[in-house]
């Protein structure tokens, strides 16, 4: 009887987060513009979706965005892991607490203050602004999930390298690097999923010239999506759920 | 290792080099900032293969947006189209240039008594490009008072089906006008009543909406709203439920000109751009698509009487006699618009 | 026209600020004889320095200076009185007028204005709320889909997580379209007989999205820590005779507490500073202390900028403060957050 209960409850809750998708994934398909009226079954939007250059555009900014942003800042945030890891306690104490600033701070403040730098310094805000205040936000995440690998890591091989005769520069790429690499990967990929969500910061960073599809959705629900959003969103749902369940389904085995 | 770093190095060149090739092509451009679905699309095509100037297109939902957009990203925008009590502000500020008239030969066009208008007294800065009225929207299977006044938004019997403007100067200006107040008011007072009346209203309001509005009523989710002409029109085209007034306290009658920001990097092209609007059947394309009334002559005698006969599009001398046209209200007076506006906001 | 612009000593400052960072690196090389590995994290020092540290002293300056760049506390004291900037404009001779025909600053609109603080209360209570209805309905289902005898259970948790990867301002509006008049719910409301009813443009419409789409925060984290948990540690207390709901009470819960701390964190914080849910739910009739800022920011009158810098600047002391005392309840931070 609780069994039941239980996965009612659970149903209950995910039909809640649910029903708004199916609803638009269904909208998609609607033959008409409206989102009253059910006007039959159709693909026009699907064949729209790649002619309508807005949208378009704005998925592959998002798309670029997100990958260089998640690039730089995997680059820049091992380095940094790397080095506030060999630091003495007081200095990491700082490091560590001004790399948890971009993190706490609401989204909305991070935005107007990365703003006010544009505007100050004369910078014209664009694709670039865009991609810097990206990296911004990443970085601290890929400190997060890069610094318990280091700590996992034997402290002596480095050092013992260098004894051998490496460089630094060397070390860094055949020592650490090859040890660290799993936690490098998962702060590029939350990097990269969290610079496709990301709205308030691009929202204030960049000009209307340059949008993204979270601000071009935010300047279309005014006055309704058009029903092609609906159509990309359905499609990149759809392409998510998969990975996702295949990629769960092979960890499953993997642990079985 | 080697493959990791090459192949970085291959991503970032692709990703780098591709969505900038859009941005900085050799190609001739214009970037138009705009009202959203204020212009048929059609017609920047046509401009596209006649010329072979790439159409940039951006938005904006207020004139305040607009404004604050302007400053901060110089050199964003070639053409905008403001609405007529900015123009002043933005001369004044030095925010727009002059346009060269001689590459607007079809501004001859223009009706004779939309030139030199108060807001550009010497009509160096600005072209018309469309101009209406504010009035009721309403839906005449819900409404069976007559639409005469202003006072039906405060009928609680149409409770919770009202949509009104999130728009300072349209909405504060109407209520101002239902009190018998003038729409370009600097008394205290007089903002301080007309932001209690519409304190009093708002249980009644549904939404303060902008660009919704028009979809809202064609879909039937609202018994009366605040609207401007053309949208209304809009609205009316797609849902024969629907019809239009201007309340007999009057009302505000505006006038959408063209410009040019004083920082435009293709400021020929945004010329060639005006001219091309003022085409006659360019602007009958536009008229015709937006369904605001045209200060084209020449458009206007080719649309003969479908235009003429419509009195929300062609409204009658006697409506605009009632009419007032808006004024910049300078800053020290703005705060006090402000801040009545916040007030009605902010209530429960 | 007000121009942005760096002054002097902005340069000044920067170009310092640059040399100091350059001879500290050298200085430390030499000092060490050699690179030492610290010295990886200084592209991301720098980077810190210009994109972090700088950005928020300039929110600072704003909230401390007024239009002209002057020192000034106007803005705070605009935030505790919102009408004192308006009422310090008003011109000497007009209030004279006015007093004399025996009007008072409430007939002008004039009195302490509250409107700064109201949101910001407002908005603290409907995070709140929000906060406890996730705890509410998230703590149950991360509790049944950890349970090792559910075999579901990890399937199920990547669809908690797929929605998080759907742009959530899609699904906003997507909630938009169920709630509205004509929309998916009253369609079946009508279709039962109950009759359409006024869903959106609401405050509560507003909580509704507000709950759909920071659900998953909660979910989430606690699941994480349930399904690490040492299971045979309830086990033991079940067979030491503690019956079910004491088990749940004495062990599970206390267990989970970081999970439920950084859940409430990860709610709370994004549902006190959010604009955009308001704005599409809420029909512009719901204020909340992210519209109050976004709007002091989209104003006519760049003198709003230094008004907006101070309510950002409150905003932000006050989330360090609230993250203050969470730290306090889980200082390991073991929730683990997103990882």
């Amino acid at each position: 009887m609780t069994k039941i209960l239980k996965r009612v409850y659970l149903g209950l809750i995910l039909l809640f987060l649910y029903v708004p998708i199916i609803v638009l994934i269904v909208q998609s398909f609607n033959a008409g513009k409206s989102r009253a009226k059910w006007e039959g079954f159709s693909f026009t939007w699907y064949g729209q979706l790649f002619n309508d250059p807005s949208i378009m555009n704005a998925l592959w900014i998002t798309v670029s965005i997100a990958v260089l942003a998640a690039l730089f800042s995997a680059v820049l945030g091992t380095l940094a892991a790397i080095g506030i890891h060999a630091m003495r306690r007081r200095p990491q104490a700082v490091m560590l607490t001004l790399n948890n600033i971009p993190m706490t701070m609401p989204d909305i403040v991070t935005g107007i203050s990365l703003m006010l730098l544009f505007i100050f310094t004369k910078v014209e805000r664009g694709y670039v602004t865009m991609l810097l205040a990206h990296i911004t936000f990443d970085v601290p995440y890929v400190i997060l999930s890069v610094m318990p690998k280091l700590q996992q890591m034997n402290k002596n091989t480095y050092e013992a390298a260098l004894d051998l005769g490496a460089t630094p520069v060397y070390a860094l790429f055949h020592v650490i690097l090859p040890e660290v690499m799993p936690g490098v990967i998962t702060g590029a990929m939350l990097a990269f999923t969290l610079s496709l969500d990301d709205f308030t910061i691009s929202y204030f960073t960049t000009s209307p010239l340059v949008q993204n599809l979270s601000t071009l959705i935010y300047s279309q629900a005014r006055r309704g999506i058009k029903p092609t959003m609906n159509a990309l969103s359905a499609l990149m749902f759809l392409v998510l759920l998969a990975l996702l369940l295949v990629v769960n389904r092979r960890t499953d085995s993997e642990k079985a | 290792m080697k493959k990791w770093i090459s192949l970085v190095a291959v991503l970032v060149l692709m990703m780098n080099v591709l969505p900038l090739n859009g941005a900085f092509a050799a190609q001739e451009e214009v970037n138009v900032y705009n009202w959203e679905d204020y212009m048929n699309p059609e017609v920047f095509k046509i401009f596209e293969q006649e010329t072979g100037i790439h159409v940039n297109e951006m938005f904006f939902t207020t004139n305040e947006e607009m404004m604050i957009s302007l400053r901060v990203t110089p050199g964003a925008y070639d053409l905008v189209f403001p609405s007529d009590y900015c123009v002043e502000r933005m001369i004044s500020e030095g925010l727009i240039t002059e346009i060269n008239f001689d590459s607007v030969p079809n501004f001859s066009n223009i009706e004779p008594w939309m030139i030199n208008p108060d807001y550009d007294p010497e009509n160096k800065y600005s072209v018309p490009f469309m101009w209406g009225t504010v009035g009721i929207l309403y839906d005449t299977t819900k409404v069976d008072d007559p639409v005469d006044s202003w006072g039906i938004l405060w009928n609680e019997k149409y409770a919770d089906e009202i949509i009104m403007l999130d728009s300072i100067r349209d909405t504060m200006g109407v209520t101002l006008k239902y009190l018998g107040y003038s729409m370009n008011t600097r008394d205290r007072l007089e903002l301080k009543a007309a932001s209690d009346k519409l304190i009093e209203q708002k249980p009644l309001v549904k939404a303060y909406y902008v660009d919704e509005t028009k979809d809202e009523m064609v879909a039937g989710n609202g018994a009366l709203a605040l609207m401007w002409s053309g949208d209304a029109l809009y609205a009316m085209e797609k849902n024969e439920n629907l019809a239009y007034a201007v309340p007999k306290e009057g009302s505000n009658v505006w006038v959408d000109p063209m410009v040019i920001p004083a920082t435009a990097k293709n400021k020929e092209n945004a010329e060639k751009l005006i001219n091309f609007l003022c085409r006659p059947d360019i602007a009958q394309m536009n008229c015709e698509y937006i369904w605001y009334s045209s200060p084209n002559t020449a458009a206007i005698e080719l649309m003969g009487e479908d235009y003429t006969e419509n009195p929300t599009i062609n409204p009658t001398q006697d409506i605009i006699d009632r009419c007032e046209f808006f004024h910049d209200i300078p800053d020290q007076y703005l705060t006090v618009y402000n801040l009545f506006w916040g007030r009605v906001k902010d209530a429960k | 026209m007000t121009d942005f612009r760096v002054p002097a000593w902005g340069y000044w400052i920067m170009g310092v600020g640059l040399a100091a960072f350059i001879v500290m690196l050298v200085m430390y090389i030499r000092r060490n004889r050699g690179f030492k590995r610290p010295l990886f994290a200084s592209p991301y020092v720098l980077w810190l320095v210009v994109f972090t540290v700088i950005p928020c002293l300039l929110v600072a300056y704003f909230s401390f200076t007024d239009y002209q760049g002057n020192f000034t506390l106007d803005n705070f004291k605009d935030f505790w009185d919102s009408n004192y900037t308006a009422r310090k404009a008003m011109d000497p001779e007009e209030m004279k007028m006015y007093e004399e025909m025996g009007l008072t600053l409430e007939d002008l609109g004039l009195e302490r204005g509250t409107i700064n603080i109201n949101t910001l209360v407002f908005s603290l209570w409907m995070a709140f709320l929000c906060t406890v209805i996730c705890l509410l309905l998230g703590y149950p289902a991360a509790h049944i889909m950890a349970n090792r005898d559910f075999k579901l259970g990890p399937t199920l948790v990547v669809l908690f997580i797929v929605p998080m990867w759907m742009n959530f301002l899609l699904r906003t509006v997507a909630m938009m379209t169920l709630l509205e008049d004509n929309g998916v719910i009253n369609s079946l409301l009508e279709a039962v007989g109950i009759g359409r009813q006024k869903l959106l443009n609401n405050v509560a419409a507003v909580q509704v999205g507000m709950v759909y789409n920071f659900l998953p925060f909660m979910v989430f984290p606690i699941y994480n820590v349930l399904n690490k948990m040492d299971y045979k540690l309830s086990e033991a207390a079940m067979d030491l005779g503690c019956d079910k709901w004491h088990t749940f009470y004495k062990v599970t819960l206390p267990l989970s507490l970081p999970g439920v701390v950084s859940g409430i964190t990860m709610v709370f914080m994004p549902a006190v500073t959010t604009f955009y849910i308001s704005r599409l739910l809420g029909g512009g009739k719901v204020q909340l202390f992210g519209d109050l800022i976004e709007a002091k920011f989209l104003s006519t009158s760049l003198r709003e900028w230094n008004v907006g810098s101070a309510l950002s600047l409150i905003m932000m002391i006050l989330i360090l403060i609230s993250l203050g005392l969470l730290r306090k309840v889980d200082p390991e931070g073991e929730g683990g957050g997103m990882v």
